[in-house]
């Protein structure tokens, strides 16, 4: 039930409200419960109010983790194919 | 479908079970505390992968199961009445009361409406000034908040004729009270991540504090499951206990403090009834004296008969993580998603209905 997606503010609205695009589908969507929303950001949606924006420093903090996570795996297979030729 | 697609890449998924096989030595049981964290490990397939001593148990995560009985059947009696049109979230439309569901009282001829927010909720009140419209405020700190605006929004809009009947439940109390009761060993939690964005980190500091037991607030993808379990792990083998976010693009510390302030303006903390655990200090809201004239429990004066709970079902002692699922005896035979007996049956986000759909029916896998 406590189920909130991501969704990209595409229009702002008059009385706190926006239109923000979730999997390619528009849907109205309150912000009362954020503050200084633009448009482009994503906000985390539930029960039809933005309950906060993503933040972009935290997104971006944990990608760098799997980028690495990733570049570890890619040389460790590397590493592999030299000891078989 | 950014910020999702990114948490369900493969490699790293594999990598991070290879780490927590690697780091993991001490069998330890690992308790998640949101109905949608649940799904998302049933889905996933999260269990199967995990080491044999690395356990995943369900809490009292899903609002809808953790409704007691007493409540369920208040709200039915409410949304009888003649005056009233009874709106509320899908989810508890099939949620068994005593004697009866809310989706039986529709067929029966009760006014009952699904709504999807409470902005809907508000508008039925509006275009229908001669009814009473009274919304089942269900739910945690996430959805607390939105439901707290509607209040406001309500007394702004002088409408008159909306109410909520608030069996708001809050999650860190119910997790302390676990605990308290020691049924179950429980070396962490995988704490809500929807609840957190609202509430921040803060909250579950006694948790760590004062019972000992690693947290780490955690998001929904399989990626972001596997990574709270690695830390929880390594905070284990490490003797430490702390509280960590692994979900910094919705989570911060302090949380959304606008949210809490129109939470707070709104309801006060009170003792609530959980279904399976009993009452709880301070593990509820119910709305302030200068809101009571929306408060749905005060203004309608419902009787109901003595409550009783269906024979035979371990919802109690699921939601405790006492159980799993496929230990009820009506798992999967008398109780099915199509003929549920118990709410963790019912609701989507229920332990049953998650283990039945995604078949871990034996030896919790």
């Amino acid at each position: 039930m406590c189920l909130a997606v991501p969704g990209k503010v595409v229009r702002l609205k008059d009385s706190d409200m926006a239109d923000v695009e979730i999997g390619g589908i528009e849907t109205e969507v309150g912000l009362q419960l954020v503050s200084d929303v633009k448009i482009g950001e994503y906000v985390l949606v539930h029960a039809g109010y933005a309950i906060n924006k993503i933040d972009e420093e935290g997104a971006k903090e944990m990608m760098k983790l799997f980028e690495e996570i990733q570049e570890l795996d890619e040389i460790a297979k590397l590493s592999e194919n030299d000891e078989i030729y | 479908m950014k910020y999702i697609s990114e948490y369900r890449n493969p490699a790293v998924a594999k990598k991070l079970i290879e780490e927590i096989k690697e780091f993991s030595k001490k069998p330890v049981n690992f308790m998640e505390v949101c109905g949608t964290h649940t799904v998302s490990i049933s889905k996933s397939g999260i269990r199967q992968v995990l080491p044999e001593h690395v356990s995943l148990l369900s809490g009292p995560g899903c609002p809808v199961c953790v409704t007691a009985n007493r409540d369920i059947d208040k709200a039915i009696a409410i949304a009888e009445r003649s005056d009233v049109i009874f709106t509320t979230f899908g989810d508890m439309m099939k949620v068994p009361g005593s004697y009866s569901n809310l989706a039986e009282k529709k067929a029966d001829g009760a006014d009952i409406r699904v709504v999807y927010s409470t902005f809907d909720a508000l508008k039925i009140a509006k275009n229908n000034p001669d009814r009473k419209v009274v919304f089942f405020a269900v739910g945690f700190e996430t959805t607390a908040p939105t439901i707290a605006l509607s209040i406001l929004e309500a007394q702004k809009r002088d409408i008159e004729n909306y109410f909520i009947y608030s069996v708001h439940k809050l999650v860190p109390p119910a997790m302390a009270a676990l605990l308290s009761l020691g049924e179950v060993k429980l070396d962490g939690f995988i704490c809500p991540g929807h609840v957190s964005v609202v509430i921040g980190s803060k909250p579950y500091e006694f948790i760590a504090k004062d019972y000992k037991i690693p947290c780490v607030i955690t998001g929904f993808e399989p990626i972001d499951i596997l990574q709270s379990i690695s830390m929880l792990v390594k905070q284990v083998e490490n003797g430490e206990a702390k509280v960590e976010i692994g979900y910094k693009r919705g989570v911060s510390s302090l949380g959304n403090t606008k949210a809490q302030e129109v939470m707070k303006k709104v309801f006060e903390v009170c003792d609530a009834e959980w279904r399976g655990i009993g009452v709880i200090p301070e593990s509820g809201l119910s709305l302030r004296t200068n809101f009571e004239g929306f408060d749905a429990s005060k203004i309608f004066d419902v009787d109901v008969p003595p409550t009783k709970e269906p024979v035979g079902c371990s919802c109690g002692e699921i939601l405790r993580g006492v159980k799993l699922p496929c230990d009820c005896k009506l798992f999967g035979k008398a109780c099915t998603p199509e003929n549920p007996v118990g709410p963790c049956m019912v609701s989507t986000e229920g332990s049953c209905a998650a283990y039945y759909r995604y078949g871990e029916v034996a030896d919790g896998v």
